[in-house]
């Protein structure tokens, strides 16, 4: 079932991310065309190419590009922070090709007439930090980056900027901050659009790895190509990053709403079937942020229209499988712990809501639950994200807030039985070993 | 003010109006009466929008959505809802997180009574809490600086006081650490927050996470009094609310006063109340920590208790008798006065001692006449200067509130500071352009960007590019440009800066200067005439004789001057040569009409005791020439009286009459006479007060918020008005103030040849810290511990040259005497100078400063031997 | 006087030409004095004021925003337990209950013998392999109890030397040669920076007077 390979064309070799490696798969082939097409010929492709972002909100590329304000100083940014619980393509990508990755850069850059480049690598990939800094330098000893990059008179520097372990940096403007040196505050937006007033208050377009490995492809075979793969706005491929009770959880490449849940999850060449064969309980589409869904939405496809229409997102691109023996209180708790300890604090619902919200799902689980403690969460969540909708309303800076909701009014709601008889037992009722 | 601005039309639940353009939301509903609630949000710092407790529903390009009104800037067509269920029901969700993990020991917290939170839990919590859980748990206060305690318990994580030591005091002595619920504020591990600004954070913390040591426990708000006040520790005259339990003083808060100090405080100011109430009760007159109750007078070489008649008999005797002498009896003093006081005192010498030798400076400020003669800048003009040159000392360390707003100006404007480097200082790092002078160069600096033609010589630090930029940047006839002015160097001759800030003011014309003199009154004093020729309410008669200060000093020494009056104030520790000083004092009779117990005092023949700050009613005039108000809140203790009673008791012992029967009347007197806004003032005490001799602008006071300055109360309160308003107003047609003196009376007064630099010697700076032997600092048991001990600061250059570290002992030695000091690294130190303080002492009491000092030179050099 | 070593202090400046502003290198400089003492002493966190031209205060607060910075000493090897989603179900809790044993220290503690420090952590993206487990940031891939505890054999041995450095290495690839940007770009970029800065001073200024 598996479609055309783009971004990990090259992943099944051992060497995939040396230069030579890269070089005898065509590497670089991309970043020549580009260099031969006027900037904005560049812009046009990808617009074309209707390239969606793949780091979470899936706005589209080109679009964004064309939204940098004009100024005499503009910076891109890659995002690789990711850190969205159970989403690890990007992680992938930095360790298997990383040359893809620069190559789409310095194509994003020259579109964008861009001449410093920064790729924030989440601080926990020492592994992903050498091989795209070991990639860097190799770039600029073959003339990819640096001055005059393969004579076109176009130069680019790139800097491998590190993280240093915080989720929130990789919402765009907490990693803005952590560019510049700061604690990872999300800023206020508006007025802080990174097209407008981004790194050091620089024009700044902030993209994923993924999105930006997708560059040389659609460089080399043009946006039409790539628009031509999958169906509508959502074209070409995505990675999906397939996790939890599957007998073979993994990174795989879909073409775009080409494809289900169903098939990811049961299909041999990805996900191979539920472990033991279990049902289904639940699927967390999208990393922890968002709604979850049940068995009924099997058969929705794997495209961001179609995942938007039943209520929830693509997101990061991570699917979460839970069968019959997960206990999807527990579930909901650890993804509240997650949120609690990641809050940057700033905002008061969120830094306070997400620990009040966390220990009511600790007492349910482990002992002391309450039946009135349903109702309480609940209100505690529309306190957060009022009216509880999908996409949610804010009452916090940045989205990390309005995400805190969605796992427990998920669980509540598909559940209700399940915390009853949580309460009821005063505690989990599954013995531990049943979660495996 | 008619300047236009350009409006906007939103509407506040469904009512039109008209807003200035670019308002926050949370002020342009402010407009319409209705008080968003607010936590992080302080109109003097910029807003973050973090507690979310001013939600509002704004109306956007997706519908109405919910939006900080503290972040959002009004736009037109803007339509705000303040009271929708949705907006109800945000606030009262932020509201109860907030108190999800607050501890509500309201009780047992300072801030009980007049904490935003609890008045906020009050109008719109719910009273049951749904929260069960275990609170969140840090250990319980701790110190986090020598003044400031921190209980992380009751901390809502606002931002306020970490925006603070960031944005308004620059230096970022405290940050938030950790991430999430487990934010807390916290100093540099091994470093405490010591900051000079430290008590602002306490003021500005809307719950009771920062508490301040020197108030903690001694005070239930509802048993506080207050009173609108001005501080008199230095010259920048910081608005208060002064606050007192019974007659116990208890609290300075800052007043958000937009002209001066915008509700910023120093801690200097705030923590030194024990020194005016005598809380660290010591009966030792030689001490600064002594109040004086009762006159006192000399018998048998010992001060005894007297009565006010046998005492104000003994003064006039005393006074009297060497006035019958020419050049026989001086006074010294007045800076620490009021107006009323300070006129009332200069009456008395002029018109009953009939002498015309009076100063109101220790040899450590600047030529009165030329004072009065340069244009003035008011404070908002030197922060909003384009170009600011500066000529003084460090301000943070010597007029510290002047420095917050000048930082503020540099710093978030486009303001350009040039300093005249004469050693460390706090706004360096914000400078555009550093001149390194030297000790005995600054007139020579000055002259070379004046002109030219002049150059420097060749050993001068400064180049003869970094010349022509500032000369590029002051621009022809200097608009724009303010120079501030103080005595960078002590044991410099005022002569030296005088003559740069003449140069300065003939080539400028368009340029303003603000005078950096320290002493709390002494603009006050001097425009109350404390200083040979200058005329009560302002002017300069030239040619009129009389000793200042250092000639008084002289003239006793040489016998020709036998007595002296000092008011107010201690003279030694203030006159740098303190050797000099106390042969001058030894060789005269001497009269103090002084709050406080001192060294001087031994060397005095009859003790007045007068009251002092927060005892007193009056009118003060800070550097910039604002007249405001100081008003009592005690009473002084023992049978201290005012220094208009004093002077006028005085005067009728020595057969005059002063027929100034009151301060009240003293006010009026000066007003009426002079134009000085002396009673205007008095009669509103609440006011930002008026600047002297100037067209009167009024300035328009925000609306009160207790968010913003949490424990000040309403402070429209017309306390003064109370107590003077008895006195009718004076006719508006006021008598014309005396007119400036024209800046070619005060040309003279040229620098003596600049005597040759020794090659092996250092030239000696002598610079003030805050902490200071002063009354204030020494009376004050929670300040006392933070005065340094002396050390001496040097450049890199001269410590490698000399083989020197950080910490190690050297010998200075002066043509007067050798000391031993500790040295310090400092490159803001230039190259050949050694800095000392002159408020600092060695270990065995002395101050190295003052007895290295050559009082006669232009500028003092010494060597250094390793020890 | 430098705290950091003179290879270290180079590095660093080497690092702070590749940013527009000092303080971007806060957390690579972070990073650098972690691999100097194994955590952030004061006298590292000192030195990392001085090079941006921060307080310590600052730099304190900023560290302590990030999980990777510790501000006490911790072990050789810090071992990280994922019990994030994907690793629950996959059997987290029941691994990190083991290595608590195994390893002789708590969670967020250090062993006695100074060579293990065990944190739970979030989701470190290695949700295939769960539960997952990181050493000093490498990633080892041993999921169960069985291959933990040889792990721990040989960590205990130095024979993991060759992957798994010291705690506070954390990229053992240097940048090599630097920026090719030309120093009237980089002061180009500065300028804009200071106007962008100035232009919202002046902004809120001019809006709240
Ligand atoms: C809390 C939070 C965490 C995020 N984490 C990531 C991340 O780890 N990686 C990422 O690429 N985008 C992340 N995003 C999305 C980014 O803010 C941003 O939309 C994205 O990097 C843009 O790139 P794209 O348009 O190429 O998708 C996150 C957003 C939020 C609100
Ligand atoms: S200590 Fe007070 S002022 Fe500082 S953040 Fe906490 S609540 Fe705000
Ligand atoms: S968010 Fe507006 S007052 Fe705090």
């Amino acid at each position: 079932m598996s479609g055309v390979p783009i971004v990990t064309a090259r992943a099944r070799y051992e060497d995939s991310y040396t230069l030579a490696r890269y070089l005898s798969t065509g590497g670089y082939e991309g970043l020549r065309r580009a260099l031969t097409m006027f900037p904005d010929d560049v812009v046009a492709q990808v617009d074309e190419a209707s390239l969606l972002g793949r780091g979470g909100a899936g706005f589209p590329a080109g679009r964004k590009w064309q939204m940098l304000r004009a100024a005499e100083v503009t910076y891109l940014v890659v995002n690789g922070d990711e850190s969205e619980p159970a989403t690890f393509k990007d992680h992938f990508l930095l360790e298997r090709d990383p040359h893809q990755l620069i190559e789409g850069v310095v194509i994003a850059a020259y579109a964008l007439q861009v001449t410093r480049a920064f790729i924030f690598v989440r601080g926990e990939f020492a592994l992903g930090l050498e091989r795209v800094q070991q990639a860097v330098n190799d770039a600029y000893a073959h003339g990819a980056l640096g001055r005059n990059i393969f004579d076109s008179k176009f130069s680019l520097d790139v800097v491998v900027h590190p993280g240093a372990g915080a989720y929130i940096c990789g919402e765009e403007t907490a990693l803005l901050e952590a560019l510049e040196g700061k604690r990872g505050f999300p800023r206020i937006k508006p007025p802080f659009f990174p097209a407008v007033h981004g790194l050091y208050g620089a024009p700044t377009v902030v993209n994923n790895v993924e999105t930006m490995s997708n560059l040389p492809w659609i460089m080399i075979h043009g946006g039409a190509a790539f628009a031509a793969l999958g169906v509508g706005r959502s074209s070409g491929t995505r990675l999906f990053a397939l996790a939890g009770r599957v007998n073979s959880p993994g990174v795989y490449e879909v073409e775009m709403a080409k494809s289900t849940f169903r098939d990811l999850i049961y299909d041999p060449a990805w996900g191979g079937g539920v472990i033991g064969g279990a049902e289904v309980r639940a699927i967390i589409p999208g990393g922890v942020s968002a709604p979850w869904f049940g068995p009924e939405h099997l058969d929705v496809a794997l495209g961001q229209d179609e995942v938007a229409a039943h209520g929830s997102m693509l997101g990061s691109g991570s699917v979460v499988v839970l069968d019959e023996t997960s206990c999807v209180v527990r579930a909901a708790w650890r993804i509240t712990k997650f949120f609690a300890r990641e809050s940057c604090g700033q905002c008061t619902p969120c830094r306070e809501g997400s620990g009040w919200i966390e220990r009511a799902m600790y007492r349910l689980e482990h002992g002391g639950g309450r039946h009135e403690d349903l109702a309480l969460l609940l209100d505690l969540c529309d306190n957060i994200a009022p009216g509880l909708g999908w996409p949610p309303q804010q009452t916090t800076i940045c989205v990390l807030g309005s995400s805190i909701p969605s796992a427990v009014n998920s669980a509540i709601s598909m559940f209700p039985d399940e915390f009853a008889r949580h309460v009821a037992h005063g505690g989990c009722p599954y013995p531990t070993e049943a979660l495996r | 003010m008619s300047e236009s601005v350009e409006t906007v039309s939103i509407t506040v639940n469904g009512r039109a109006l008209e807003v200035p353009v670019g308002e926050l939301v949370i002020e342009a509903v402010g407009r319409t009466g209705v008080y968003v609630p607010r936590f992080c949000y302080h109109p003097r710092m910029e807003p973050v929008g973090v507690c979310r407790m001013c939600l509002v529903e704004v109306d956007g390009p997706r519908g109405a959505t919910l939006q900080p009104a503290c972040y959002v800037r009004v736009s037109e067509g803007m339509g705000v809802v303040t009271d929708s269920d949705k907006v109800k029901k945000a606030q009262d969700g932020v509201l109860e997180f907030l108190l999800a993990n607050h501890p509500l020991d309201c009780p047992v917290c300072d801030k009980g009574g007049e904490c935003p939170l609890q008045d906020q839990a009050v109008t719109h919590g719910s009273g049951e809490s749904r929260f069960v859980e275990e609170k969140r748990h840090f250990a319980k206060p701790i110190e986090i600086g020598a003044l400031v305690m921190l209980d992380r318990e009751r901390c809502i994580q606002c931002a306020r006081c970490t925006r603070f030591s960031a944005e308004v005091a620059g230096d970022s002595e405290i940050a938030f650490a950790g991430r999430g619920e487990n934010i807390e504020v916290a100093p540099a591990p091994g470093r405490p927050f010591d900051s000079v600004f430290s008590g602002n954070t306490v003021q500005i913390c809307p719950v009771g996470a920062l508490t301040a040591k020197p108030y903690r426990f001694s005070a239930r708000p509802w048993d506080l009094d207050q009173v609108e006040s001005t501080c008199t520790t230095c010259a920048v005259g910081c608005r208060v609310a002064v606050q007192s339990s019974g007659n116990r003083l208890t609290r300075v808060l800052g007043l958000d006063s937009e002209p001066v100090n915008q509700g910023w405080l120093c801690d200097k100011g705030r923590f030194s109340l024990d020194s005016v109430d005598g809380n660290d009760a010591s009966a030792d007159p030689l001490s600064s920590a002594t109040r004086i109750r009762e006159p006192l007078v000399r018998e048998n070489g010992v001060l005894r208790a007297a009565s006010w008649s046998e005492a104000l008999t003994r003064a006039a005797e005393i006074l009297g008798n060497a006035a019958e002498v020419t050049g026989g009896v001086g006074a010294i003093g007045g800076a620490a006065l009021t107006n009323e006081g300070a006129f009332a005192w200069g009456r008395f010498v002029r018109e009953v001692l009939h002498s015309e030798n009076l100063d109101a400076q220790y040899g450590d400020g600047l030529d009165g006449g030329l004072l009065q003669a340069l244009p003035r800048a008011t404070i908002a003009q030197a922060s909003r200067a384009r170009v600011l040159v500066t000529l003084c000392g460090d301000l943070r360390e010597e007029l510290p509130v002047l420095y917050l707003r000048l930082r503020d100006g540099v710093a978030r404007t486009t303001t350009t500071l040039v300093e005249f480097a004469f050693g460390p200082s706090a706004l360096a790092p914000l400078a555009t352009e550093r001149l390194a002078v030297r000790p005995g160069e600054a007139h020579l600096v000055a002259e070379a960007i004046a002109n030219r033609e002049r150059t420097l010589s060749k050993d001068s630090l400064v180049t003869a590019e970094a010349l022509s930029r500032v000369r590029d940047r002051l621009g022809d006839r200097g608009a724009g440009v303010v120079f501030v002015v103080g005595r960078a160097n002590l044991a410099e001759d005022p002569a030296v800066i005088e003559s740069a800030l003449r140069t300065f003011a003939q080539r400028y014309p368009e340029a303003t200067f603000l005078p950096a003199l320290r002493r709390a009154n002494v603009a006050g004093a001097l425009d109350m005439g404390w200083g040979p020729g200058l005329i009560p309410g302002g002017g300069f008669r030239a040619g009129t004789g009389g000793r200042d200060a250092l000639a008084q000093l002289r003239a006793m020494r040489a016998g020709e001057q036998r007595a002296l009056l000092l008011v107010g104030g201690c003279l030694l520790g203030n006159v740098l040569d303190d050797t000099g000083a106390r042969e001058a004092l030894a060789a005269g009779e001497v009269v103090a009409v002084t709050g406080h117990g001192g060294a001087t005092l031994e060397y005095c023949d009859v003790v007045l005791p007068a009251s002092v700050q927060h005892e007193r009613l009056g009118t003060v005039t800070n550097l910039e020439g604002r007249v405001s108000a100081v008003a009592p809140k005690i009473v002084a203790p023992g049978s201290a009286w005012s220094d208009v009673a004093i002077a006028g008791e005085l005067a009728a012992a020595c057969g005059g009459d002063l027929a100034l029967s009151s301060v009240e009347e003293t006010a009026r007197v000066i007003e009426a006479t002079t134009g000085y806004p002396t009673l205007t003032v008095l009669n509103d005490g609440a006011s930002d007060g008026l600047l002297a001799r100037r067209p009167f602008t009024d300035v328009v006071r925000a609306p009160f918020d207790p968010m913003a300055f949490p424990g000040v109360r309403s402070i429209n309160s017309a306390v003064n008005g109370e107590l003077a308003g008895s006195l009718e107003a004076v006719n508006p047609t006021r008598a014309p103030a005396p007119s400036a003196p024209a800046l070619a009376d005060v040309m003279g007064g040229a620098v003596v040849a600049t005597p040759a630099r020794d090659a092996y010697a250092l030239a000696l700076r002598v610079s003030r810290r805050l902490y200071d032997r002063g009354v204030a600092v020494q009376g004050s048991p929670f300040l006392r511990p933070l005065v340094a001990p002396a050390s001496a600061t040097l450049n890199h250059f001269d410590l490698d040259r000399l083989g020197l570290a950080t910490g190690d002992s050297v010998r200075v030695a002066s043509s007067r005497t050798s000391v031993t000091v500790r040295v310090v690294l400092d490159d803001e130190t230039p190259r050949g100078t050694i800095e000392l303080s002159a408020s600092l002492l060695d270990e065995d009491g002395n101050c190295p400063a003052s007895g290295l000092y050559e009082p006669e030179a232009l500028y003092s050099q010494v060597k250094l031997a390793t020890t | 006087m430098s705290h950091f070593r003179v290879d270290l202090r180079q590095r660093a400046e080497e690092t702070i030409a590749l940013y527009p502003h000092a303080r971007s290198a806060m957390l690579p400089l972070l990073h650098l004095a972690q691999e100097q003492d194994g955590y952030l002493s004061e006298a590292g966190i000192e030195e990392v004021a001085e090079l941006t031209g921060t307080t310590p205060a600052d730099v304190r607060g900023t560290a302590s925003f990030y999980d990777m910075f510790h501000l006490e000493p911790v072990g050789t090897y810090v071992v990280g337990v994922c019990t994030n989603i994907a690793c629950l179900l996959g059997g987290a809790s029941e691994l990190l209950d083991h290595a608590r044993r195994a390893l002789g220290a708590e969670v967020g503690a250090t062993s006695d013998d100074g060579l293990f420090t065990l944190e739970e952590t979030e989701c470190l993206a290695d949700c295939d392999r769960a539960p997952c487990v990181s050493v000093n940031h490498r990633f080892v891939r041993t999921t169960t109890v069985a291959a933990f505890d040889e792990l721990v054999d040989e960590l205990r041995a130095g024979a993991r030397d060759h992957d798994i450095p010291r705690h506070g290495t954390l990229v053992r690839v240097r940048r090599s040669g630097g920026l090719r940007s030309s120093s009237e770009e980089i002061a180009l970029e500065r300028r804009v920076a200071r106007e962008a800065r100035e232009r919202r001073a002046n902004d809120v200024k001019g809006a709240s007077s």
